[in-house]
């Protein structure tokens, strides 16, 4: 347990100032670094800290936050093709946000951009667990998963759509597949305070999944509150999963890939894989975001089509295991 | 299934022939001037609104009556507006269709197939462009005296306002950090004011995107931005980011009204005219 944590962080902190390094003004490492912590003239300290500084912070929070709300919802529902994306929570999320910002809410109250997006997010939790439920079956889950994020992703494209705002339709996109270009400082702020609530609320969690992987009424039998850890897991699960897509869109399968690569490193025990997936989770989507600006640097290549081309694959293998596992 | 088949080769074989035909003939002056002429790109509404004889535009489109993309909005009031439809266009019974380049090419090639004279012009891309694409347009309307005499204004209010100075340097920045670089309108206006073009410096060519640290990095001694439009969006944020306010604070900011900026219009120089005054303040 130890070796691991300590190789994620190291590959997380490597990633960060990886990410840090990388960028189209062409700073060397170095001198970037330096410019980023001692500050000084010119546009280089600019650069570091109102540029690529938000990015990696977002990076890691976003990505921490998938990983465990992915690690979360799987051990509840225990059922390891759970992921916020492909169950609609953020879908549902992203449909929240663009209601606050072209309603004219986001302007008017800052906090109205994160909160509405925890909303949608938290409707869109709360369906699938009425729908698929701690007995459904995976069919059932992702059955459910699908209508939440068609109808998610219908309803935000007719807002968009409905905008007087020329630039709005060309932004669903953004909404469904997430980016982190030319985010800044105000977006950090805005979307910290929720996730860190959120990711404390899912951390407690821990015993309570740990628990549940013997059945639930084994669960309750050794003093379990099974209706308290759904709640948690709902309004958790809702934070986290809002507040990233609020400042990001929605970035798909992280919570799928990542729990799945842990798993066997932590013994497939739940309390042991929330920890992990967050730093996992933060690693992938720091990994994705330096790619992006990477391979295509002028065109703002959106991150979750590389989330989808690495979790696609694993999807089909998940489905395809665990049909045969039912049948 | 095998006539179908020859059916639709033989359609895709007349249209072919018809829009061969259709380029061929499209500049060959007109034995008498058109008579009822519809519009249907915001670049040659303006164009047509500033040449045609009283009466002789029928209708525009319902961009040139939109503020925030016409430099001529209060003019296209008087004239029916169409939204470059096919069906509409065909029912107002024009003579003439004007179309741009990058009108959709559905709804020119069902124009042409109805049997109507569809001109299409070519984006203008500088200043020369902009004189060639007026003298056209008088021709196309046969209202050649017109166009004359406005080229000439066209040149004169240019040679006026045209400045060797290149010691300042300039850049554009749009929503969405997107910029005009080298081979733009916009690149030949900010060159005819008198200012070096940093996205055409940072190699740009045409029209894209240019990171916002590049521009953080290059400092410009003028940055020019958008009017924010209506309703929010996601692209406009960046327009709002704090290393660009920062950016700001060091240079001097413009904000402009980028009608002017669209088309190859004698309003380009109203552009013009807006950075002789910035780089006169600049000095």
């Amino acid at each position: 347990m130890k070796p691991l944590a300590l190789s994620l962080t190291a590959l997380t902190a490597a990633l960060v100032l990886a990410s840090l390094s990388v960028g189209p003004a062409g700073i060397g490492a170095r001198d970037g670094l330096a410019a980023l912590v001692l500050g000084g003239d010119g546009p280089e300290p600019l650069v570091m800290r109102e540029i690529r500084l938000p990015r990696a912070l977002l990076g890691v929070m976003i990505g921490s936050s998938l990983g465990l709300a992915g690690a979360a919802l799987q051990g509840y529902l225990r059922n390891p093709l759970a992921e916020p994306g492909l169950i609609g929570v953020s879908g549902s999320a992203a449909l929240g946000a663009v209601l606050a910002i072209h309603t004219g809410l986001a302007a008017a109250y800052t906090l109205a951009l994160p909160v509405a997006a925890l909303a949608g997010a938290g409707i869109g939790v709360l369906l699938i667990l009425m729908l698929a439920g701690p007995r459904g079956g995976s069919i059932t889950l992702i059955l459910a998963g699908i209508a939440i994020s068609a109808l998610a992703a219908a309803l935000t494209s007719l807002v968009l759509n409905l905008s007087p705002n020329p630039y709005a339709a060309s932004e669903i996109v953004f909404w469904m597949m997430g980016s982190l270009a030319d985010r800044s400082m105000t977006h950090v702020w805005l979307a910290l305070p929720l996730m860190l609530a959120g990711g404390l609320a899912l951390l407690t969690l821990g015993r309570g999944l740990d628990a549940l992987t013997l059945g639930e009424d084994a669960a309750e039998a050794m003093g379990l509150r099974l209706a308290r850890l759904r709640l948690t897991l709902v309004l958790g699960t809702a934070a986290m999963v809002g507040a990233g897509v609020a400042v990001a869109g929605a970035i798909g399968f992280v919570g799928l890939v990542v729990p799945h690569l842990l798993r066997p490193l932590v013994g497939a025990r739940p309390s042991r894989l929330l920890w992990a997936s967050a730093l996992g989770g933060a690693a992938m989507v720091l990994a994705a975001d330096i790619a992006v600006r990477l391979v295509l640097p002028e065109r703002d290549l959106k991150l979750g089509v590389l989330t989808a081309i690495v979790g696609a694959p694993l999807f089909l293998h998940l489905i395809y295991k665990t049909r045969r596992g039912e049948a | 299934m095998r006539g179908c088949v020859r059916l639709s080769r033989r359609i895709a074989l007349g249209l072919a022939l018809a829009l061969a035909g259709a380029t061929a003939r499209a500049d060959a002056p007109p034995e008498r001037p058109p008579a009822r002429v519809v519009s249907i790109n915001l670049c040659t509404d303006q164009l047509a609104m500033m040449l045609a004889a009283p009466g002789q535009l029928v209708s525009v489109s319902d961009l040139a009556a939109d503020p925030h993309s016409s430099a001529m909005a209060r003019e296209a009031r008087a004239y029916r507006i169409n939204h470059a439809r096919a069906e509409e266009v065909y029912l107002l019974d024009p003579d003439l269709v004007l179309a741009g380049s990058y009108s959709d090419p559905a709804t020119v090639g069902m124009l042409r197939r109805l049997g109507l004279r569809v001109v299409q012009f070519d984006t203008a891309r500088s200043l020369a462009d902009t004189r060639d694409r007026i003298a056209r347009m008088a021709r196309v309307l046969g209202r050649e005296a017109a166009g004359a005499a406005l080229v000439a204004r066209f040149d004169a209010r240019l040679a006026a306002l045209r400045s060797g100075d290149t010691r300042h340097d300039a850049a554009l920045y749009h929503p969405n950090g997107y910029s005009l670089g080298a081979g733009t309108l916009s690149d030949d206006i900010l060159r005819a004011a008198g200012f070096e073009n940093v996205a055409r410096t940072l190699g740009l060519r045409g029209g894209g995107t240019v990171a916002l640290e590049r521009l953080v990095m290059a400092a410009p001694d003028l940055l020019i931005r958008a009017r924010p439009l209506p309703g929010a969006s996601r692209s406009e944020a960046v327009m709002t980011h704090p290393a660009l306010a920062a950016l700001t604070a060091r240079t001097a900011g413009l904000r402009i009204t980028s009608p002017d900026w669209l088309c190859g219009t004698p309003h380009i120089l109203d552009a013009v005219e807006t950075l002789v005054t910035a780089r006169e303040a600049l000095e």
